[in-house]
């Protein structure tokens, strides 16, 4: 390692200082905060908003937050909400139109800088990926393209995954490469709190100098590497990815589909709480005098009926072709579309579905009956 | 938050709501008519056949109708609404002189180019015809370039017809073959009865040089596959216009997903190889 590359270390009551240093630098600073007995994103004023000792446990349909006896600031990992909600806003005006066709009022809100507080390996590929499909295609999603121009990117790797984590099946974690601003490892030492830091850019090494800081030793250094070492063996859920796209083709008429039908209940969870889902529905509302109309848009959910509808009938008429579409989409023709997976591992889907259904599960169970057919009833 | 000196976004033309005005309706049966819509002064607007427009009106929504006018005619842009729901009525109740909304031209269009030297055959059901009006201009303003062309379109009944005025011409002329037939017909119809799959009887096709253009409900499009397979014509040349539901024309909504394609930017229009796996599977 040459000492340019060398990780910084600072102490953890010097990470309040980075939060002033982006808050004087214009930034809004977002970061995980309590709230609801849940871990959400929101906007922070000091470190002290920060879940503090507060972990998680996280089992197929159930979340709940426990208290660790330790001051870690992120001993937690991914709650409901994913930084999606401010790049992606689960609703917005896209503009106001008169009846005259002229629009007098477009894309509010869209000038700010961001600050992404503990983000999460898996998050931060997340983000990537819509990136990908919001603004690398030929047009631009307007909305996203508008939010994403100035975000900062504080990346916190994760020395302790979750119950439902897979970010090591699907190489997104728990420790992130690149695409940070910083990156940070908590390190809870007998001897005191600290972050083993990373710079991923200049606007990282400008921002890590407005506070106290050294070089880590190399003890320090292999204590962070051998902590995510032990992190990615200690998963709680795994998944094959090699030959999943080719398995999941070759098996749109596998009966395991219908069986999962059984147990969803359509409710759009799982797509709500991903942090890749982008699918969104437009919508008009008009005052009463008609003089204006006003466009909205919000995200939507392929496990609706109307998502497909066309004249005479939805073409997903059937839970079983939802819920394929659905798994179909992030495990394999997201692959075709934009040439990575569309899970990132975050498990949210599996914490969050009322009835517990485990995409990882419902992947190994084609993959052990891979080629059974359903009888078809036409 | 000012941010002085960023890059102002680049919003490509199409995708920005324009406004053209309708310069003529065209009542094509009882509940689908053909607005002509004019550019404003100082704009133009061109297409490729089988492209589409996002049609806006105010108050009400946008919706994905296909060009179906002459693509050389840049004056009078053709759209051929069936009056089905929320905005297809709106847009049906529109006449000359009012304003309608409009993002586009989006999706790929026919293959007219590869297909030149070839044989066109093409295959439209119902509404369906739409988007290959455009072609059957094309194919008569630039006949040379083309070997023969047959034209197979089937409705359900006489009264479900469009463009019953350009059908007759078309039936005129003696460089193209044009076959109709009706699921149902009429005291008055004496033409061919059945669909239109029925009509393969009666066209001769060379399977090494013809390309298939087919557009219709996705039960139709099946059994004309079957048809076009049973004629010996290969995949790569049989094209079809797939249809899905659209909020955005523009790849970012995700409704329009067929399979691994985006119907709205890598389609409407796709190969019958390159949708193989999916075609004719159900709720895909
Ligand atoms: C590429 C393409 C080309 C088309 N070309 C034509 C054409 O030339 N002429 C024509 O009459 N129709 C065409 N359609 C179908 C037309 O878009 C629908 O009939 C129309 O969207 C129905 O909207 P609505 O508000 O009137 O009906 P509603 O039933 O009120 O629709 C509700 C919503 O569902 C969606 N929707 C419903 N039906 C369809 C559908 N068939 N396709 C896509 N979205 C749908 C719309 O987004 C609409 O906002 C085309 C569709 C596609 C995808
Ligand atoms: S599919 Fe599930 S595990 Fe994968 S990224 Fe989405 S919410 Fe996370
Ligand atoms: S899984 Fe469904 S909601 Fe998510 S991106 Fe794909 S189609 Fe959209
Ligand atoms: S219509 Fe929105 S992605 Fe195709």
């Amino acid at each position: 390692m040459s000492e340019k590359d060398r990780p910084l270390l600072i102490e953890a009551q010097d990470f309040n200082g980075l939060l002033l240093s982006l808050k004087r630098l214009g930034y809004a600073t977002y970061a995980p905060t309590v709230r609801d007995g849940a871990i959400v994103y929101d906007l922070v004023d000091s470190a002290d908003d920060l879940p503090i000792g507060i972990g998680d446990v996280q089992e197929p349909g159930s979340y709940r937050l426990r208290k660790r006896g330790d001051g870690s600031f992120f001993g937690f990992v991914v709650g409901p909400h994913s930084w999606k909600k401010f790049l992606h806003p689960p609703t917005v005006k896209l503009f106001t139109i008169n009846s005259n066709g002229k629009i007098v009022a477009n894309l509010e809100n869209s000038d700010q800088k961001l600050a992404f507080i503990g983000v999460r390996p898996c998050e931060l590929q997340a983000i990537k990926i819509l990136d990908k499909v919001l603004l690398g295609g030929e047009y631009l999603d307007i909305v996203y393209a508008s939010r994403r121009k100035d975000v900062f990117f504080v990346v916190v790797n994760c020395i302790e995954p979750g119950g439902n984590c897979f970010c090591a099946s699907v190489g997104t974690g728990p420790e992130a490469k690149d695409g940070f601003d910083l990156c940070l490892t908590e390190l809870l030492k007998p001897d005191g709190h600290y972050f083993l830091v990373r710079i991923g850019s200049e606007k990282g090494r400008e921002l890590i100098s407005s506070v106290h800081y050294r070089q880590a030793t190399d003890e320090e250094v292999e204590l962070a590497s051998r902590l995510l070492t032990l992190s990615s063996e200690h998963m709680g859920k795994k998944l094959e990815i090699k030959g999943m796209k080719e398995l999941l083709y070759r098996n749109l008429d596998h009966p395991h589909w219908d069986e999962v039908a059984k147990r969803c209940l359509t409710c759009g969870n799982c797509t709500m709480v991903c942090p890749t889902c982008f699918c969104t529905t437009v919508y008009e509302t008009t005052n009463l005098s008609l003089k204006y109309a006003e466009k909205w848009r919000s995200w939507d959910t392929c496990f609706s009926q109307e998502f497909s509808y066309i004249h005479g009938g939805p073409i997903r008429y059937s839970i079983s072709a939802r819920y394929r579409h659905w798994l179909m989409h992030k495990m394999a023709t997201w692959m075709d579309q934009f040439g990575t997976l569309g899970c990132v591992g975050c498990g949210r889907c599996i914490t969050w579905c009322p009835v517990g259904i485990d995409i990882t599960e419902e992947v190994k169970q084609i993959d052990k009956r891979d080629g059974e057919v359903k009888v078809k009833v036409e | 938050m000012v941010s002085s000196g960023q890059a102002q976004l680049v919003v490509k033309e199409e995708t920005a709501l324009r406004w053209m005005s309708v310069s003529k309706v065209v009542k094509e049966t009882v509940d689908t008519y053909t607005l002509y819509l004019k550019p404003r002064t100082g704009e133009r607007f061109s297409f490729k056949p089988g492209q589409f427009n996002m049609l806006y009106v105010f108050g009400v929504g946008e919706v994905p109708i296909s060009i179906s006018g002459d693509p050389k005619n840049l004056n009078h842009i053709a759209h051929t609404v069936r009056a089905v729901g929320a905005v297809t009525n709106s847009l049906t109740k529109l006449r000359e002189g009012a304003r309608v909304g409009f993002r586009g031209p989006f999706g790929n269009g026919w293959p007219i180019d590869e297909a030149v030297g070839n044989d066109v055959l093409i295959v439209a059901g119902g509404i369906g015809l739409a988007p290959l009006r455009p072609v059957i201009y094309h194919l008569i303003n630039n006949r040379q370039d083309y070997g023969k062309v047959f034209v197979l379109y089937g409705a359900r009944t006489p009264n479900d017809l469009l463009y019953k005025k350009e059908l007759k011409s078309w039936k005129g002329r003696m460089d193209m073959d044009v076959l109709v037939t009706v699921d149902k017909g009429d005291e008055t119809w004496k033409g061919n009865l059945g669909v239109v799959t029925m009509l393969f009887d009666y066209v001769k096709l060379n399977p090494d040089n013809t390309y298939a253009f087919v557009c219709g409900p996705e039960i139709m499009m099946r059994f004309t596959v079957i048809n076009l397979k049973n004629k010996g014509l290969p995949d790569e040349k049989i094209f079809l216009s797939m249809e899905r539901n659209m909020k955005c024309g523009i790849g970012v909504c995700g409704h329009c997903q067929f399979g691994p394609y985006f119907v709205c930017k890598d389609g409407p229009v796709f190969r019958l190889n390159q949708i193989k796996m999916f075609f004719g599977k159900r709720e895909v």
